[in-house]
């Protein structure tokens, strides 16, 4: 556990000093939406019909959008080489590193999306689930993201490659998080689908570690 | 009794079988040097003997049990140094340092860190961050890593790249030290220069296909 925390530290250290990454991915996150209302037309009651969808397109797009260098960086100076050979699971490595993707990605995704929504004019009953959805489905899309990244690792050009693999996976997530917003605006209930949205994630919670080392060791080799 | 054995080793890299029939065995104490020309296998032995790769065929053991067994526990017993040294750019020459030795302890304190970085001569260094590093002072970082935290067997792969002359006795010093206490030492190289009383292979011998 120590370990784990050590890697954590670290990388939230790297993240600090490196220092845009998060802020970049919130600005692709605010632009990102922001450009809709341009698109569509101002018109209020479009704009809060489409607020969860476009919001939520937004966040998997910039949450992807820092995925690259989830692996890359410590590839290209062998220090995942390194990772690799410590007594420590590769496993704990990868969930490591998933949970500093979280934070420096999905946490701020969350904490902006709010203004956001204001800006799309989505109705009020619709926050409050919005976050949970956010808050239950960003954590997917990290771990998700995972196996994507070590599958690319050595490969040219692999942010395009990383897109095509990994945004398909997130549909299900895309789906469950939009229709838990939808349902409440129309006056039903959302436990139905925040139930499914944890349950996709403690599936991912449980598969993707295991499966993201395994990229990684493949990509090592 | 040898500690750590490999017994008829097959490589396959990239399409091609590089090396096969290899045996090695190594004690307490002993020191073997890889030689052979660029692209022989060199690399490619050691990436095996520290699990990175699996072998085609043959097994490689820690007294008489395969390391594929437990990885970890191999892992724990082992150093290595490989073509990159993963000093981070933003991250002070402690600060990377640290971050290793706390992944092998579970800990973060750095006793034995001041001394490892004196043996190579870049005390003065300590608090300088890895950009500003020149790739001698780079390299010396990673071998002060190894020394920072003990384990009884060193994977080096060409350590002595971009060192000078004084680092490069620094190093030697560090291996006779190390084997003075017991560990053991696999070093790569196509130099001219030579460990005290090691064994030698020369994996140009084991190509399946001579070129």
């Amino acid at each position: 556990m120590s370990r784990f925390m050590s890697i954590i530290r670290r990388d939230l250290h790297l993240a600090m000093r490196q220092g845009m990454d998060s802020l970049m991915v919130v600005a692709f996150f605010v632009i990102a939406v922001v450009l809709f209302p341009f698109g569509v037309g101002p018109e209020p009651n479009i704009l809060a019909r489409i607020a969860p969808g476009v919001i939520w397109v937004a966040a998997l797009l910039s949450s992807m959008l820092s995925l690259e260098r989830l692996f890359q960086a410590d590839f290209e100076d062998g220090s995942l080489e390194l990772l690799a050979l410590q007594p420590v699971a590769l496993e704990i490595t990868v969930m490591a590193k998933v949970c500093v993707h979280w934070l420096t990605t999905g946490l701020p995704l969350i904490i902006a999306a709010p203004l956001l929504a204001v800006l799309m004019n989505l109705p009020e009953d619709g926050f409050r689930v919005l976050l949970i959805a956010l808050l239950l489905g960003t954590p997917t899309l990290s771990l998700i993201g995972a196996i994507g990244a070590a599958l690319i690792l050595g490969s040219r050009r692999g942010g395009i490659l990383l897109s095509l693999l990994v945004l398909p996976l997130y549909i299900p997530v895309l789906i469950f998080g939009v229709s838990a917003v939808d349902a409440v605006i129309g006056g039903f209930s959302d436990k139905p689908q925040l139930l499914i949205l944890s349950g996709i994630l403690v599936a991912a919670l449980a598969l993707c570690p295991w499966a993201g080392a395994a990229a990684v060791r493949q990509g090592l080799e | 009794m040898p500690l750590f054995t490999g017994t008829d080793l097959v490589c396959f890299r990239a399409g091609r079988i590089v090396f096969a029939g290899l045996d090695f065995a190594l004690s307490a104490g002993e020191a073997l040097v890889l030689r052979g020309p660029n692209g022989s296998g060199k690399s490619s032995l050691l990436r095996l003997m520290a699990g990175l790769s699996r072998p085609l065929g043959g097994t490689i053991d820690w007294q008489s049990g395969p390391v594929s067994k437990d990885p970890e526990a191999h892992n724990a017993r082992l150093h290595y140094i490989g073509h990159a040294d993963p000093v981070k750019p933003v991250l002070t020459v402690t600060e990377n340092i640290r971050f290793w030795s706390s992944l092998r302890t579970g800990s973060s304190d750095g006793d034995s860190l001041p001394l490892a970085l004196e043996k190579l001569g870049i005390g003065y260094l300590a608090d300088v961050p890895g950009r500003f590093l020149a790739a001698g002072q780079k390299r010396r970082v990673n071998l002060a890593r190894i020394l920072a935290s003990p384990a009884p067997l060193w994977l080096l792969d060409e350590p002595s790249t971009a060192l000078d002359r004084a680092a490069g006795k620094s190093l030697n010093d560090a291996i006779a030290g190390h084997r003075a206490s017991g560990g053991m030492v696999v070093v790569s190289s196509h130099a001219e220069e030579s460990l005290a009383d090691a064994r030698e292979i020369d994996i140009g011998q084991f190509q399946a296909d001579a070129p």
